[in-house]
């Protein structure tokens, strides 16, 4: 399944495309977009590259097992969750730094929760395409 | 002071697997010293709880469900503490030298302190939902434990057996203590007592006496729970003289004392309770004698000390209560004793069968005398507890104001078997002849004679001065559980009377058996019947049926086959919905006629016509992209009725589906077709019904006026509360963050499960 125009399109396409996935995750907070959509598109991405280039070359683009990732995923968005409980809040309650950051704007536990979502979301639409792939 | 008491067990476990590998030569020797400081801290606080003020702990934990973390030592409470702390030293004491240095000797010490913290929860707790939570705990310990071996068959399924009918019986008790704390208005241990009355009169009083019951008897071995005690004893004999015969199965004994002043006294109680005990009290007795095995012999001679303390608690006057506290101190004391030397001839003579033990006495003087104490006290005879113990027990069913005479018979026969096990268990191996015995006698290490030492060196002490045991454990403990008024005083001597007489037919009935012991047991069922048709074998009958019928009902609803998974699940989800439709009254008579624009009819037209392509296509490829048509098509009306968060996750979602299908694609054969016309129109029916029955829902959803509160919360609060303009996002992560966190843990199982079954493929295994 090598195909020229596909393998030099996503040299181009991927940054591209995982930079949108991280643009979504960020701004999700206001406008359209958000953990999961994000996630999706970056899973997207690789799989996409995975079919140009082969799944051990999207293997070893990631780095990271997308085992890894989902639990690294399910870890950060409980964590998030815990963070409210060592102030004495309820487990998930949002909590928010109170001053801006440049480039990401507010920040606070949601924001890492969804995160989480992202990693988990990317990890596991991954495992499938990938381990499909390999099969 | 007692939340150190009870949770130092808890990091001490934390701490010996530490201890036994860097320092192994000495954490044998620190780890005794924490149960004797809590035993030391314990005797501090003894006068004062023997003076009737109770000590109390309490921290908040779900205050509106009104469970608290709450301890209270009173009487009762001491008087299981202190064997708690005083047996488990013993057994410290006694481990190292009976496992020879085993390597696992670390996560050993570990579960017996987390089970000494368990149990000193347990016998503290102030709050009926602290109580539950450590008596399960010790459930978990006794678990872990009885399965130490886990590497032989026997041991894990004892464990599992001891797991599945102590926590069967846990689950039940939770039940009660949640129906008791509904009826008494609190689960604080403290004004659940002062209200026994308001309790007893509750129309729910039954079943939750019941419920609490069966949580006791299970967890103390009574009939027909008694199987499980003896196959627990594939433990180690530490263990099985710590949790099966001196503390652990003593927690349902502790239970119904310390529910008495809440639930006793009722007719309800006393025939229920005492019924099981009597029925307990025999066939343990009976049992035992049986047996060739000592530590069999002797598990069964304690499933059938708890029936008779059960017995007593059910009679529940103040004379039976004293005796009951008396006969527990008692039968801790030689039961351990008697247990620790059974482990300490089994380490010395390789051999635990009675007929081939023998003549040990010349070899072993001081285990003798261990052994010899703690079977003399278990025959009660002077000066030991055990006579004074016997000689009470006699007096409170003689002065028993429901049938005395019948109550002594049962106790003359009981404690008769007593002696005989008694002289089976620890003069038998002593005297006689010197068979031989698998491993030659060898030297004894003096921890293994020194532990059953001490405490039938304490039951000679108590039996000389019972004054000393009284004041402090005994006079206090019954106070709490029948009224602060009783008086207890024991001695030696009580004149020649009724009761002396009593126990001297007790001995000369004992000692005949031990003469007639083979024709005795010819008289019995055998043990295979018991096996066929007693409770363990209904136990069998029920582990064995229920992966039968797991096996049947997976064979009618999960077959194999996708396309009946599917009918199923689409089938049982349509007939709910259309029931409730239909109950709801159908659909209002006056629809809106459909109205919209040219493109809002273009989308529509794509989408069914991507539905309908899909089911006529005779290619998978064009199958998949025409599914596909139908999810874009649906993103589009999400855009057009602006919802672009929805709209752009149907997106990705359909394009990796869509390689996900071209991936799986490659791998398929080649498309035919093998459903005969007939179920294709069956399948045809089921879709058209399912879709059918959806377009009524909604059709029935958008005719009713829709409620606004939550979504107009949720848009006037995203952005003053949560920091977003985006609600669709803040419902997401913050406001229902629970849900989501629950849907993503959904996912990362599912993906789990996916990578499972396509590695499962990969690696050769086959299709079930």
């Amino acid at each position: 399944m090598s195909s020229v125009i596909l393998s030099t399109a996503i040299r181009l396409l991927l940054p591209l495309l995982l930079l949108f996935s991280v643009f979504l995750l960020l701004r999700g907070h206001n406008e359209p977009g958000g953990g999961f959509v994000g996630g999706l598109v970056a899973a997207a991405a690789i799989a996409l590259y995975a079919l140009a280039e082969g799944a051990g070359a999207a293997r070893r683009l990631l780095k990271l097992d997308p085992r890894s990732l989902i639990a690294f995923g399910l870890a950060l968005a409980l964590t998030s969750g815990m963070i409210p409980l060592l102030f004495g809040q309820p487990l998930l309650t949002g909590l928010w730094l109170p001053f801006p950051l440049p480039v990401l704007g507010h920040v606070g536990t949601p924001l890492l929760f969804d995160v989480g979502v992202y990693l988990l979301v990317a990890g596991m639409a991954l495992l499938i395409v990938l381990s499909l792939m390999e099969e | 002071m007692l939340l150190a008491l009870v949770m130092s067990g808890f990091l001490a476990a934390l701490a010996a697997p530490v201890l036994y590998h860097f320092v192994p030569g000495w954490a044998g020797r620190l780890c005794p010293l924490l149960p004797l400081a809590l035993f030391a801290c314990l005797l501090t606080v003894a006068g004062q709880v023997s003076a009737g003020t109770p000590l109390v702990f309490s921290l908040p934990w779900i205050p509106s469900l009104g469970v608290s973390f709450s301890l209270y030592l009173d009487g009762l409470g001491l008087l299981f503490a202190l064997l708690v702390t005083g047996i488990g030293f013993l057994v410290f004491l006694y481990t190292p030298a009976y496992l020879d240095d085993d390597p696992r000797l670390g996560r050993l010490s570990a579960w017996l302190f987390a089970f000494m913290g368990a149990m000193l929860g347990t016998v503290m707790a102030g709050n009926l939902m602290t109580m539950f939570v450590f008596w399960e705990l010790t459930g978990l310990c006794s678990y872990i434990l009885i399965g130490f071996d886990h590497e032989q068959e026997e041991s894990r399924r004892a464990a599992l057996q001891a797991l599945l009918v102590t926590g069967g019986g846990g689950l039940a008790l939770l039940a009660g203590f949640i129906l008791l704390g509904n009826i008494g208005g609190t689960m604080e241990l403290a004004e659940l007592l002062l209200r026994g009355d308001a309790v007893r009169a509750h129309p729910l009083y039954l079943p939750a006496l019941l419920l609490v019951l069966a949580g006791a008897f299970t967890k103390s071995a009574q009939f027909p729970f008694h199987f499980w005690l003896p196959s627990a004893m594939a433990a180690p004999t530490p263990i099985s003289a710590y949790l099966h015969s001196a503390t652990m199965v003593k927690l349902g004994v502790f239970l119904l004392a310390r529910l008495t002043p809440i639930l006793g006294g009722s007719e309800a109680w006393l025939w229920q309770v005492s019924g099981v005990g009597a029925v307990t009290m025999l066939t343990g007795a009976l049992l035992a004698v049986k047996e060739h095995d000592l530590k069999r012999i002797l598990a069964w001679s304690t499933v059938s000390s708890l029936g008779s303390m059960i017995l007593l608690l059910g009679i529940g006057t103040p004379g039976t209560v004293i005796a009951v506290m008396t006969f527990l101190l008692t039968h801790a004391l030689y039961k351990s004793s008697l247990f620790l030397t059974v482990g300490a001839i089994d380490h010395v003579a390789g051999s635990r069968d009675i007929r081939q033990l023998g003549g040990l006495a010349s070899g072993m003087p001081w285990l003798a005398v261990a052994g010899i104490l703690g079977a003399f006290s278990m025959a009660g005879l002077p000066p030991l507890l055990g006579f004074i113990s016997k000689e009470i027990v006699y007096s409170a069913t003689l002065q028993s104001n429901m049938l005395p005479q019948i109550l002594s018979g049962l106790f003359l026969a009981g404690n008769a078997l007593m002696v005989t096990v008694a002289v089976m268990a620890g003069v038998g191996p002593f005297f006689g002849r010197k068979p031989d015995t698998p491993l030659h006698p060898h030297g004894l290490s003096p921890l293994l004679w020194l532990s059953p030492l001490i405490p039938a060196l304490f039951g000679l002490l108590f039996g000389l001065f019972p004054g000393s045991a009284t004041s402090f454990l005994i006079e206090p403990a019954v106070r709490a559980v029948s009224s602060p008024s009783v008086n207890v005083s024991l001695a030696l001597w009580h004149g020649l009377n009724m009761e002396l007489l009593l126990s001297i037919i007790t001995l000369a009935l004992g000692l005949g058996v031990v003469l007639f012991r083979r024709r005795l047991i010819a008289l019995l069922p055998s043990s295979s019947d018991g096996f066929r048709y007693g409770p363990s074998g209904w136990y069998r009958l029920l582990l064995d049926g229920v992966p039968i019928v797991a096996r049947l009902q997976t064979r009618f609803v999960q077959d194999g086959r996708l396309r009946h998974y599917l009918m199923i699940s689409i089938g049982v989800a349509m007939g709910l919905m259309g029931l409730t439709f239909l109950q709801s009254g159908g659909l209002p008579g006056d629809l809106p006629f459909p109205t919209g624009y040219l493109h809002e009819w273009l989308t529509a037209g794509i989408i069914v016509a991507g539905a309908v392509t899909v089911t006529l296509t005779d290619s998978r490829l064009g199958a998949v992209a025409a599914l596909g048509t139908v999810g874009y098509g649906v993103s589009l009306v999400y855009i057009l009725y602006g919802a672009p968060d929805l709209a752009m996750t149907q997106f990705c979602i359909e394009t990796l589906s869509i390689v996900l299908f071209v991936l799986v694609l490659y791998r398929l054969p080649l498309f035919t077709l093998l459903s005969t016309p007939a179920v294709r129109l069956r399948d045809a029916a089921m879709a058209t019904a399912i879709g059918g029955l959806m377009m009524l829902l909604m059709l029935y959803v958008i005719s009713q006026p829709l409620v606004p509160h939550v979504s107009e919360f949720f848009l006037a609060n995203s952005l003053s509360l949560a920091h977003g303009r985006n609600v669709v996002n803040v419902i997401l992560v913050d406001f229902r963050a629970l849900d989501t966190l629950g849907e993503i843990t959904v996912l990362a199982v599912a993906a789990v499960g996916v990578f499972g079954l396509l590695k499962y493929r990969s690696a050769g295994g086959n299709e079930p």
